[in-house]
């Protein structure tokens, strides 16, 4: 990897990320964006800080406002928390994924890296750009695993239908209600992974997390031989599919090494593409909120 | 001896099918007499009674809400039993009838009392409801006798449901012997952990667990199910929001039981839809329902298979629903727009004549409750009045709310039905504009 370039668009402008919970990927991509802009950042996590002492969200945003926050980068474990934050702040908020709402940094990143890995096989049927709304016209993608409790696949089906995409929600009743389908305009259900392979260009695997499984009625060794993207299956139903995961994996469960590693895999270009995408983002968001306050200022004088 | 007049207005009382310019002199707290317009003009002047112009206004009976929460004892910074019914007063209400989860529990003849000294300063009559069991825990029964006795109206566990099958019948049975309704807040709890909407597509895009129909239309099912062995029992169905719950109901009257039920203003008003960007003010239990649950709801207040309107009156304040969606308290204020939301949606869109909307909001609550000479404009009856302007449209703020609490999700609403003047008792009890003057 080249060594980080430092640029000066943000310089000493002040980021704050605010985590409530864990996160490798996510966070470190948003703190080297910011960085690599000239940003200075600042990381708040749930421990370690006044909300374990009870702090509420609004007044952990207001205080950071008043150090300096020019805009806040916010992981929670509560669906919708950004936009709470964002009502009690008035500063830009960047969703680092909010309960199982949504994560749109990550579905902006998986965007990125379909269009670069079709465009190489020319899959696409325009040029990347402009990015038009039809550039993904024809391309299936199948979302597969625990899309219950899956922000990424919130994120995913409300953004690719719009450039043209067909989303093919898979996975078992429990994990994949029926009405899911109802999320927005291209968006389907189909319960049997084969099925999803043999008509998808794209396949994104989801981890299953344990630790939403409670109450429900899930066996895994069963999930495991009907849902697991193995080697054997991708000869068969689809040798030729993009496979991508938001991480994190769980390796032998819902993807297999050799499908992980293998010639098929985005994994790794997700995760690049996760830090260019957040260094347009932050500024984005920075640089509208300089803008508009530099307006302010001269309708005062 | 102390009288009023009420002069000029259409009177409308459901109660007696009277829909005229009629005008109504009100003396010693009671009515004292209805006639033609001008009729009562000299007994007025020999009486010195204070005149009331309500040319151009509707005079009816004091509106009636049988469920409202206004958190005394114990939780006064959400609501006191004096702002609580300040704001019912200023929406045309002349009784409310608080639920028991206060903090402790209304489960004594005590704390019954408490909450009905005149050292609570109400603006209006409350009627307290106690608790169906110790605690609301649902395990012993409370001394429905001797509750009765200190003035609650009903037994209810509100806020959540009498859950086993057994306690039910328990307080069908033991509420029947003293002639009490049992009002069921409808909730399968284990249907509803963690949930925070309605369930449906919309709680999926949103990320939230969503509480199905099926958790209020199965005990509401359940209850029937045991009322049909209890020889005179009464069950009311609090806040009816689904169209499966309310057709069992329709089913259980058709069969001759005593089921009855209420349904609220924001549940045949909204759907899920007003959650929005996660609006904490849309959030309540049961929840904002589909669009076709409030069709059911609309069709079911016309054909008569809804009993009452009842507003779940349920104060928070601003720090408890500013608060991420899923963990920002249930429920939302009623009492000032129940009225306006009323007449817009059942009288203006779907064209309900004014006294049955009336008679959903008064007459029919006070049967419900056997509050006698309540909801009603006969001679003798309490002086309970509400006189409202029909066409004049309102704006409702809610930062202008008698109510301690902020959280409404009719704030900036445009609505029919401004009340001028609520006279409780024969006391004014909100007064708009000064309409009063000497005869």
């Amino acid at each position: 990897m080249p060594p980080l370039r430092r640029s000066r668009l943000l310089a000493k402008r002040r980021v704050a990320l605010l985590f409530y919970e864990s996160s490798t990927r996510t966070r470190t991509s948003f703190e080297l964006a910011a960085k690599s802009l000239g940003a200075d950042t600042v990381l708040v996590s749930a421990l370690s800080s006044s909300i374990e002492k009870g702090e509420s969200l609004k007044d952990t945003g207001i205080t950071l406002r008043s150090l300096g926050a020019e805009c806040i980068i916010l992981r929670h474990p509560n669906s919708g928390a950004p936009y709470l934050l964002a009502r009690s702040t008035g500063l830009p908020i960047l969703n680092a994924g909010d309960g199982t709402h949504e994560h749109p940094t990550q579905a902006l990143l998986d965007l990125r890296t379909i269009l670069f890995r079709l465009s190489a096989r020319n899959r696409l049927s325009d040029a990347i750009a402009p990015l038009n709304s039809g550039v993904l016209r024809g391309v299936r993608i199948a979302i597969v695993g625990d899309i219950l409790h899956s922000r990424v696949a919130r994120s995913n089906a409300l953004l690719l239908p719009r450039l043209g995409a067909q989303v093919i929600f898979c996975g078992p009743k429990e994990l994949l209600p029926d009405n899911a389908a109802g999320i927005g305009p291209g968006v389907s259900v189909e319960r049997t992974l084969e099925h999803a392979l043999a008509n998808a260009d794209v396949v994104m695997m989801l981890r299953i997390q344990r630790e939403r499984l409670a109450g429900l009625q899930l066996d895994l060794e069963d999930y495991t031989a009907r849902y697991q993207l193995n080697p054997e299956r991708l000869a068969r139903h689809a040798p030729d599919v993009l496979v991508m995961h938001p991480g994190p994996m769980i390796r032998g469960l819902e993807i297999t090494s050799e499908v992980a590693d293998g010639p098929n895999s985005a994994i790794m270009d997700q995760v690049q593409h996760g830090t260019a995408i957040r260094m347009a983002l932050l500024s984005r968001a920075l640089q509208s909120r300089l803008a508009n306050t530099s307006k302010e200022k001269q309708k005062r004088s | 001896m102390k009288s009023i007049l009420i002069r000029g207005g259409q009177l409308i009382d459901p109660s007696t099918g009277t829909d005229s310019n009629r005008d109504l002199l009100l003396r010693d707290g009671r009515v004292a007499a209805v006639d033609l317009p001008g009729q009562l003009d000299a007994l007025a002047q020999i009486e010195n009674a204070t005149r009331i112009d309500a040319s151009g206004a509707i005079v009816a009976p004091g509106l009636i809400d049988i469920h409202v929460h206004l958190r005394e004892p114990g939780q006064g910074y959400k609501e006191t039993i004096a702002s609580g019914t300040r704001a019912a007063a200023a929406g045309g209400f002349t009784s409310v009838c608080a639920m028991p989860n206060t903090s402790p529990v209304n489960d004594s003849p005590d704390t019954t009392r408490w909450m009905l000294s005149p050292e609570r300063q109400p603006a209006v009559r409350v009627f307290p409801i106690a608790a169906a069991t110790l605690g609301s825990l649902g395990e012993t029964l409370t001394d429905y006798a001797a509750l009765h006795e200190a003035g609650a109206v009903a037994v209810s566990d509100d806020g959540k449901p009498i859950f086993s099958d057994a306690m039910m019948q328990q307080c069908l049975l033991a509420a029947a012997a003293v002639g009490l309704p049992v009002i069921q807040h409808a909730e399968d709890t284990r249907l509803t952990q963690n949930a925070s909407m309605h369930a449906g597509a919309l709680a999926f895009r949103l990320g939230l667990k969503g509480m199905p129909a099926e958790a209020e239309s199965r005990i509401v099912e359940r209850d029937i199910a045991l009322l049909a062995n209890i020889p005179n029992g009464h069950l009311h169905v609090a806040h009816l929001s689904t169209a499966s719950a309310l057709e069992a109901v329709r089913r259980a009257k058709r069969s001759g039981l005593h089921v009855t039920c209420e349904v609220t203003p924001h549940h045949f008003a909204l759907t899920e839809e007003a959650v929005g960007d996660y609006n904490t003010h849309a959030k309540m239990s049961p929840p904002l329902r589909s669009e076709s649950d409030r069709a059911a709801l609309i069709e079911g207040l016309l054909d008569g298979t809804v009993d009452a309107i009842a507003t779940d009156h349920a104060p928070h304040a601003i720090h408890e629903k500013e608060q991420e969606f899923e963990r920002a308290p249930n429920g939302i204020l009623g009492l000032e727009t129940a009225l306006g939301i009323s007449l817009l949606v059942l009288h203006r869109q779907h064209g309900m004549a004014l006294s049955r909307v009336l008679a959903l909001l008064s007459t029919q609550p006070a049967r419900l409750l056997k509050l006698e000479h309540r909801g009603s404009l006969e001679v003798s009856s309490f002086a309970d009045v509400a006189i409202f302007s029909k066409e004049e449209q309102w704006k409702f703020r809610v930062n202008e709310s008698k109510s301690k609490s902020r959280n409404s999700p009719f704030d900036g609403w445009i609505l029919p039905g401004r009340i001028l003047l609520t006279i409780s008792e024969g006391h004014i009890a909100h007064e708009a504009l000064p309409l009063a003057g000497n005869a």
